[in-house]
């Protein structure tokens, strides 16, 4: 079976990836229950672990390694309206408006 | 077969088939879609006097445990397509169908959170924590269902399409999968973002 060999290595990226996904989840569970006091910290912990999580879905997983370009430029319009929909509850600190 | 289907389901090697770049584009949508919650929990978050910490109110054994599942319907999910390249059906329905499991798994310990909360007397109605917490890992929910649905399309009346067009089916359990990995990829920030902050 000469084509099931040619596909070896990618299922062995797989389930590296699997491997990492479990240690990172087991990592920001652990963190989490250090209750480290700074909130700046907690949080960047948190947010630093799920987006190396959410990189290897996207780069293994879902084969944006080596994607056309169409799908980089529907992703770049993606991401640069995303930044400005979460940058959005921070106008609210330079409006003086509290909830 | 009409030769117009033909033009837009016959792909040369390293052509861009539309199926796949109109997935990227629902998931564009959908990025924006699930970016406005998250946006909302940030403004709410911040303008709130008092929050509570998600893992003094929910149950974080659960939530590791369904995001261990989500996880590994992922790596079920991106198998079951390489088998599907390789012609290899048999192994291919196999992780489709752990795919299914291990969603319906989600299912039913979500169902068992939820069911607890509202035995508690804890409804969305409850305060700002629970409105966020339920209005997010509920539209979560309803994508995972979406996407079980989906793939149980495939694993039954959908694999007959193998049969008459082997290659325009692998494009269909790519573009599937990209979908069912964007579930995936919403869980991993819902996770931490709502149990364990």
């Amino acid at each position: 079976m000469t084509t099931t060999t040619s596909h070896h290595p990618s299922i062995k990226k797989y389930l590296a990836v699997f491997g990492a996904l479990l240690i990172l989840t087991g990592a920001t569970v652990g963190v989490s229950y250090l209750h480290i006091g700074s909130i700046v910290i907690t949080v960047g912990i948190a947010l630093l672990i799920a987006a190396a999580k959410g990189s290897l879905v996207a780069a293994f997983f879902m084969h944006l390694m080596g994607e056309h370009k169409w799908i980089y430029l529907v992703l770049a319009l993606t991401a640069f309206f995303f930044l400005v929909m979460l940058l959005v509850p921070f106008i609210s600190h330079f409006n003086d408006y509290r909830i | 077969m009409t030769s117009h289907t033909t033009t837009l389901d016959t792909v040369q090697p390293g052509e861009l088939p539309y199926a796949k770049l109109g997935t990227w584009l629902f998931l564009a949508s959908e990025v924006m879609l699930f970016g406005s919650l998250f946006s909302a929990y940030i403004l709410l978050r911040a303008g709130s006097a008092t929050w509570p910490h998600g893992w003094q109110l929910l149950n974080i054994k659960l939530a590791t445990l369904n995001t261990v599942f989500l996880i590994t319907s992922s790596v079920t999910m991106v198998l079951a397509y390489a088998k599907i390249q390789n012609g290899e059906i048999g192994k291919f329905r196999l992780f489709l169908a752990l795919t299914i499991l291990l969603g319906s798994a989600f299912l039913v310990v979500k169902y068992f959170e939820y069911s607890h909360k509202f035995h508690e007397g804890h409804f969305p109605s409850t305060n700002l924590f629970y409105a966020t917490y339920f209005t997010m890992t509920g539209l979560h929910v309803l994508h995972v269902i979406g996407g079980l649905l989906v793939n149980l399309y495939f694993l039954f009346p959908g694999l007959k399409l193998y049969e008459s067009s082997p290659e325009q089916f692998v494009g269909r359990i790519e573009c599937s999968g990209l979908y069912w990995h964007f579930v995936d990829l919403v869980w991993i920030f819902l996770f931490p973002v709502l149990y364990l902050l």
